[in-house]
């Protein structure tokens, strides 16, 4: 257990290529901390320079007080979890979690305690002997993580430990990380490219983008106060909204019609000296049907229903949009992302998560309320968020 | 397939299984046939060697005791199983390290090592045989083991690394990771995990490079004087009848017949291994 501090880390290849710039970071004792981005953002990278696979060009990294730039892995006293889980096909699954034991050359009893105890946490005991070939799927992975717990280390390093699992079986073993991480208390990086998982497991998060770390926030954080537009469109799933507005007097001129500017909105915007075209962001969950209820303040539009789709707990209603926002480089890694880019879609949608009560019916018209006190802006020169609170403060 | 009831699927079935059974057949013994026709001619006498029959008329051990009176037959198969064995060690050794790095690491020349070794594997020997010659009669090593280990090494170390690396790309570059980090130093991640992962590579590389060196017979021939190197391959050549009017067929044959023991033994014994070593690079497992 320990802390591990990250003081302006960078990963340079010998090509020239920039794969991690200057990372800031301390993840305290038995903190639980994610780092989350598309593929290609350096997180990995980031990870595996913390176990000491890849060498730091830059910056020095500090596990439990000692700088540890220099240290072979074994002497860093981590585990780690690989997304393969790179379990050693010859060896029998006692073999496999006492393999770091034995390597320390600690003594016979000691490793048969030790690996039965995490194979009782973990649920193995009955396939201790058995070869990784034999096992599920669920069961490599839980060996995986056994062979990080029986060690005790100061800390684990997990690089996306679910995404071979299916669907369902994610979920469980989200929990069970997730319970698992808090019973033993042990400093925990974990990597992952599903904001989902990253939103569910962690106390912080770290989203990273093009090997720059975007904002370090705890999940609510994130969600509710994005620094700039990639954040908040990596966060939240559906995604939120990005619409194209000009800005005019006291409203955001929209093709959804004009937004009026509340007073927080407009002070930030002022500050800011913000450009006359900007690019407005609204969360699915600040639209709702105007019919339902009484909205007071924010706007309301009326729009064309495409789809409705109802999920049960809510009613989600796409909606197309005209023009767009400006495209911004953001914007685009954000659709590579999420995949959009493939579905060959050209139009813009926009989505809004409406209470089941909703009577909203595909094809036709509804009125929709938006909560404009709950909307961010965007400059789409910058991506920055300028209704964000430290902003609109400062 | 068995769930479905339909007769006629069965007997579709039960056909092409006939017409399975006969081309393998037809295979095995068109593969065979020569080694039985070996087999028989050594165990013929002289009368009938060349009766053409194809089951000896009357069995004889003449020939293989023949060949066991003189020294000349026995020690030609101590060197052959001396410099095969030799070869075939250092060979693999070299071509485990090689490999290792040709299919791991990044390192400047890795193109053109790759190329070399191809290229050596390319060139026809026969073209090499008389400068390796006077080579090895100037160095003193004409006449000698290491004068034909050296040759043998560097044939088949093209071989090795080749198959080699194949075997190591297939073994994931995360499970040494996962050993650095377990506290494995890299001796120790290769040897606990790597080594033994690739032991069928080694076992398949090792047969491949033996029977290249124990069947060799053109270097053998061209670089030995006396019985002092002389493999069997070579020795055979060397036999005489009993009479100069006499071809020593018999004799050939049945040393034929016991420099291919060996080999059937090694390759029976090893038989799985091989399998599974021949398959591994085509199936991810």
């Amino acid at each position: 257990m320990a802390e591990i501090v990250l003081d302006g880390i960078t990963k340079r290849y010998p090509d020239g290529a920039l794969a991690v710039r200057g990372v800031d970071l301390t993840i305290a004792d038995g903190e639980f901390v994610i780092l989350v981005g598309p593929s290609g953002c350096g997180k990995s990278t980031t990870l595996n320079m913390i176990a000491g696979l890849e060498d730091i060009t830059e910056g020095t990294l500090r596990i439990a007080g000692q700088v540890v730039n220099d240290r072979a892995p074994k002497d860093r006293d981590i585990a780690m979890v690989f997304q393969s889980y790179a379990l050693y096909p010859h060896m029998s699954v006692r073999d496999n979690m006492g393999f770091a034991l034995r390597l320390a050359k600690a003594d016979k009893a000691t490793i048969a305690a030790k690996v039965e105890e995490a194979a009782r946490i973990l649920d193995l005991t009955q396939h201790l002997d058995r070869k990784p070939a034999n096992l599920s799927g669920g069961q490599r992975q839980r060996v995986a993580m056994g062979r990080a717990i029986v060690r005790d280390p100061k800390a684990f390093l997990m690089d996306e430990p679910l995404s071979n699992l299916d669907a369902k079986l994610r979920v469980q073993m989200r929990t069970q990380i997730a319970a698992l991480q808090r019973r033993l208390g042990t400093t925990t990086v974990y990597v992952t490219h599903d904001q989902v998982e990253a939103m569910t497991l962690g106390d912080r998060v770290v989203v990273m983008r093009a090997g720059v770390v975007q904002q370090v926030g705890s999940p609510q954080e994130l969600y509710d106060e994005p620094v700039n537009l990639f954040v908040a469109g990596f966060i939240g799933s559906p995604g939120m909204n990005f619409l194209g507005a000009a800005l005019a007097e006291n409203t955001l001129r929209t093709s959804l019609g004009a937004l009026p500017l509340d007073d927080r909105t407009r002070r930030a915007l002022e500050r800011a000296d913000a450009p006359r075209d900007l690019i407005v962001g609204i969360r699915p969950e600040d639209f709702e049907d105007a019919a339902l209820g009484e909205h007071t303040g924010g706007a309301v539009c009326t729009v064309t229903v495409e789809v409705r789709e109802s999920v049960g707990s809510d009613v989600y209603v796409h909606f197309a949009e005209e023009g767009g926002p400006v495209p911004t480089e953001e914007l685009a890694e954000l659709a590579a992302d999420s995949g959009r880019a493939d579905t060959g879609l050209q139009e813009h949608r926009v989505v809004a998560r409406l209470s089941t009560a909703t009577r909203a019916a595909e094809g036709g018209p509804l009125d929709l309320w938006v909560d404009t006190a709950r909307i961010h802006v965007f400059d789409p020169r910058t991506g920055a968020n300028l209704t964000h609170p430290e902003r609109a403060a400062g | 397939m068995s769930a479905r009831p339909s007769t006629r699927l069965s007997t579709r079935q039960a056909r092409s299984l006939t017409g399975w059974g006969i081309a393998n057949l037809a295979v095995v013994l068109y593969a065979l046939f020569p080694v039985w026709w070996i087999v028989a001619l050594s165990f013929k006498d002289p009368a009938t060697l060349s009766d053409g029959d194809f089951v000896p008329r009357t069995w004889t051990w003449a020939n293989y005791r023949g060949i066991f009176r003189t020294s000349e037959f026995t020690r030609a198969l101590v060197n052959s199983i001396g410099i095969a064995v030799i070869a075939t060690t250092v060979a693999v050794v070299l071509g485990t390290m090689a490999a290792y790095a040709v299919a791991r690491l990044r390192f400047p020349g890795k193109r053109l090592l790759i190329g070399v070794s191809l290229l050596i594997a390319m060139f026809p020997p026969i073209s090499l045989v008389s400068p390796l010659f006077d080579i090895e009669r100037v160095l003193g090593l004409f006449d000698t083991w290491a004068g034909l280990i050296i040759p043998y090494m560097t044939f088949s170390l093209p071989l090795a690394i080749y198959t080699l690396s194949a075997f190591f790309r297939e073994i994931p570059w995360d499970l040494e990771k996962a050993a650095k980090v377990d506290g494995a130093t890299p001796w120790q991640a290769f040897r606990l995990v790597i080594a033994p992962l690739a032991a069928p590579g080694v076992f398949t590389t090792g047969i491949l490079v033996f029977i290249f060196c124990w069947n060799d017979f053109l270097f053998a021939i061209s670089l030995t004087s006396t019985t002092s190197a002389r493999t069997v391959p070579a020795a055979i050549a060397f036999f005489t009848g009993s009479s100069q009017f006499e071809q020593p067929t018999g004799s050939i044959a049945a040393a034929a017949v016991i420099i291919t023991i060996p080999i059937v033994v090694f390759v029976l014994l090893f038989q799985r291994r091989i399998v599974a070593g021949l398959t591994a690079g085509a199936v991810k497992g």
